[in-house]
């Protein structure tokens, strides 16, 4: 049996924008396997960063629970939730506005590890180095500020700053987006290879779905905050349940001539607004598929084959 | 026949205070009656600033046209006075830019920024230019296109503004169109939206379209012939078979490795493009490429080759496709081959 790591029960966020409620994120539930990388995607808007921003502690949850490593995450002492910030990490997706621009590389680096007074002195700059010499940067670049520095090498540094303080569970948020493609490939394969030799597990926010095909165990497709479809990342490509991964799968141009295009699904309009939703299921406005009971009742999230799970009245 | 646009040795430099940023090296390329032609590079390759210099949209101070020639109809813009050029742009060549959310104008309303240009450039009268404003609001897919008009931009989605782009820069039947990576900021099924309006659109009215993007899906979506850039210059070009699936230049060949493979099968590891682009404040006197490329041989380092022609329409500037340089082209394309 694989352990989960965290469990995510009936997660809500709510933010309040004048007299109304935007419900970024609404009763999302699902877990992270330990070691394992799960796949988020959505548009902008979907909820994806909210719920990754909510998950290390950076947003405070309107409702829900969240369950790491078998300890419910609200009851923890103010010791424990120190060390569950710790262990939980984040890396942000753009690399210009997330690194403290009048702070040397190795301080930022260093930031969290003299917050939970990991090392200090020879052995702190010791770590700094062989962080910086792990993410593939040199040794000396410690000494230099992030404007000094590419995009990707930037990214290096966030990536660095986050294994720091030994994480267990890292949330990347769109961690590629800001990158040029033959650099996007790089930062990848770093991140796999950091997981697999300190056994990291990785939420991987992302839109662009083909990386996240790359990268993930399992994906999850989220749509007006709410969590549409869940499967083994070969299942949701392969064979997906719900209309809107459908449509989002059929929308990726494919960078070849030759082969035969799939038709295309191509949704009409824009999302709703998640101020006011739509009754019933989120995606209705949009489904080629709405029938009367999608506008009646929100439908079930359900295990419609083994371990793949979607929330539509069409199964 | 004779092409549209014909860019002849196109040279751009900025000024800093770092010294001269040479953004455009030496670019010529063409584009046909008719024709979509994809630009395709990585941030600072030059692909916008060549864009820029065609719409004459470079900043006047620090930066300078040092070489080359714009031939557009028969006409060389580099030598049109601004009031020359003022005609042309907005009707005979038009552009759509990248951010819908900056490149409206958030005091005015969207039906008036549509007629304005086709009041100045068609000569119609107020009545009939928003006739003709509704007439684009609805071909670029916008639905009640009568209220649409008199809403501002704010009042509008990212998928909404970029159609509303799009109806202004079609709103004088331009003959090219260039768009500067239109969907980039789009998610992927406004994006699919998007891409189906503009070829819909290029099919009705056949306009020429230059289309800079980054992204090689949209590129085998959309064009006929493509242009790959880096580090200032076009380092191969052909149709858009030529270059996605039989590749001769290794830089090309690198950008399509690092894709992710999307078809079924066995996770492989990404073939990523080691090191960064060049300082384009001192580019390197052979290959701009050469220091990342797995490829490279002494002479690369040294000078930089004039295009080979590989066969007819597609061209490759890269030493490998001289007849004397060892073959490895099928190595390096290896891993795209079995579908």
């Amino acid at each position: 049996m694989t352990e989960m790591l965290l469990e995510v029960e009936n997660l809500k966020k709510y933010f309040n924008v004048g007299k109304h409620s935007l419900k970024a994120v609404d009763n999302v539930s699902f877990s992270v396997r330990r070691g394992e990388t799960l796949g988020l995607v959505g548009e902008s808007g979907s909820g994806k960063s909210t719920l990754g921003r909510t998950i290390v502690g950076l947003n405070e949850a309107t409702g829900g629970k969240m369950v790491f490593e078998g300890r419910d995450v609200s009851t923890l002492s103010k010791k424990e939730k120190r060390k569950y910030n710790r262990i939980v990490q984040m890396i942000f997706q753009d690399p210009h506005a997330s690194l403290n621009p009048r702070m040397k590389v190795g301080d930022i680096i260093a930031e969290g590890m003299d917050a939970h007074k990991l090392a200090s002195g020879k052995e702190r700059m010791h770590r700094i180095f062989s962080l910086l010499e792990r993410v593939g940067l040199q040794g000396d670049h410690a000494k230099r500020y992030p404007h000094e520095f590419s995009g990707g090498q930037r990214q290096r540094i966030g990536i660095a700053r986050a294994l720091a303080v030994e994480p267990k569970f890292i949330v990347a948020d769109e961690p590629i987006s800001a990158l040029d493609v033959s650099i996007q490939a790089q930062v990848i394969n770093l991140m796999e290879d950091l997981q697999r030799e300190m056994g990291l597990t990785f939420l991987f926010i992302a839109h662009d779905l083909g990386m996240v095909k790359h990268i993930s165990d399992r994906i999850g497709v989220m749509y007006l905050g709410s969590f549409m479809e869940l499967a083994d990342s070969g299942d949701l490509f392969s064979e997906p349940l719900h209309p809107y991964t459908q449509a989002l799968l059929s929308a990726i141009p494919a960078p070849t001539v030759s082969r035969e295009k799939q038709e295309r699904i191509i949704l009409k309009g824009d999302p709703p607004s998640p101020i006011s939703p739509p009754s019933g299921c989120r995606f209705r406005t949009r489904c080629p598929h709405a029938m009367e009971v999608c506008a009646a009742a929100v439908p079930e999230w359900k295990e419609i084959r083994p371990q793949h799970w979607t929330a539509c009245h069409l199964y | 026949m004779a092409q549209l646009l014909e860019v002849d040795q196109l040279k751009v430099s900025f000024r800093s205070h770092g010294g001269e940023v040479q953004a455009v090296r030496g670019v010529s390329f063409n584009i046909g009656h008719g024709e979509v032609l994809a630009v395709v590079g990585e941030s600072g390759c030059g692909k916008s600033v060549t864009a820029q210099a065609i719409m004459k949209l470079l900043p006047k101070r620090g930066c300078r046209i040092k070489q080359g020639s714009i031939h557009f109809d028969g006409k060389d813009l580099l030598k049109l006075s601004g009031k020359e050029m003022k005609q042309i742009k907005g009707s005979q060549i038009s552009m759509v830019f990248q951010d819908p959310m900056t490149s409206l104008n958030p005091t005015m309303k969207i039906g008036i920024q549509i007629a304005e240009g086709i009041i100045k450039h068609k000569g119609l009268n107020k009545t009939q230019a928003k006739a003709r404003a509704l007439e684009l609001l609805k071909l670029a897919g916008i639905p009640n296109p009568e209220s649409r008009y008199n809403q501002y931009p704010h009042e509008l989605s990212g998928g909404m503004r970029q159609r509303v782009l799009i109806a202004i820069a079609l709103a004088c039947d331009p003959k090219l169109l260039i768009a500067d990576e239109p969907t980039t900021a789009l998610d992927v099924t406004i994006q699919a939206q998007i891409l189906d309006l503009m070829k819909d659109l290029q099919h009705k009215f056949g306009t020429s379209i230059m289309l800079i993007t980054h992204d090689l899906g949209v590129v085998a979506e959309m064009a006929q012939n493509v242009i790959v850039m880096y580090a200032g210059i076009v380092v191969e070009s052909g149709t858009v078979a030529d270059i996605l699936e039989r590749p001769k230049h290794p830089y090309t060949m690198g950008l399509l490795n690092s894709l992710p493979n999307y078809e079924e099968g066995e996770k492989e590891r990404l073939i990523p493009i080691e090191g960064s682009p060049p300082d384009l404040y001192d580019p390197p006197k052979g290959c701009p490429f050469a220091a990342r490329c797995e490829f490279a041989m002494e002479i690369c380092v040294g000078e930089l080759p004039e295009p080979f022609a590989v066969n007819d329409g597609h061209h490759s500037r890269c030493w490998l496709n001289d007849p004397r340089a060892p073959k490895v082209t099928e190595f390096a394309a290896a891993g795209r081959d079995e579908s």
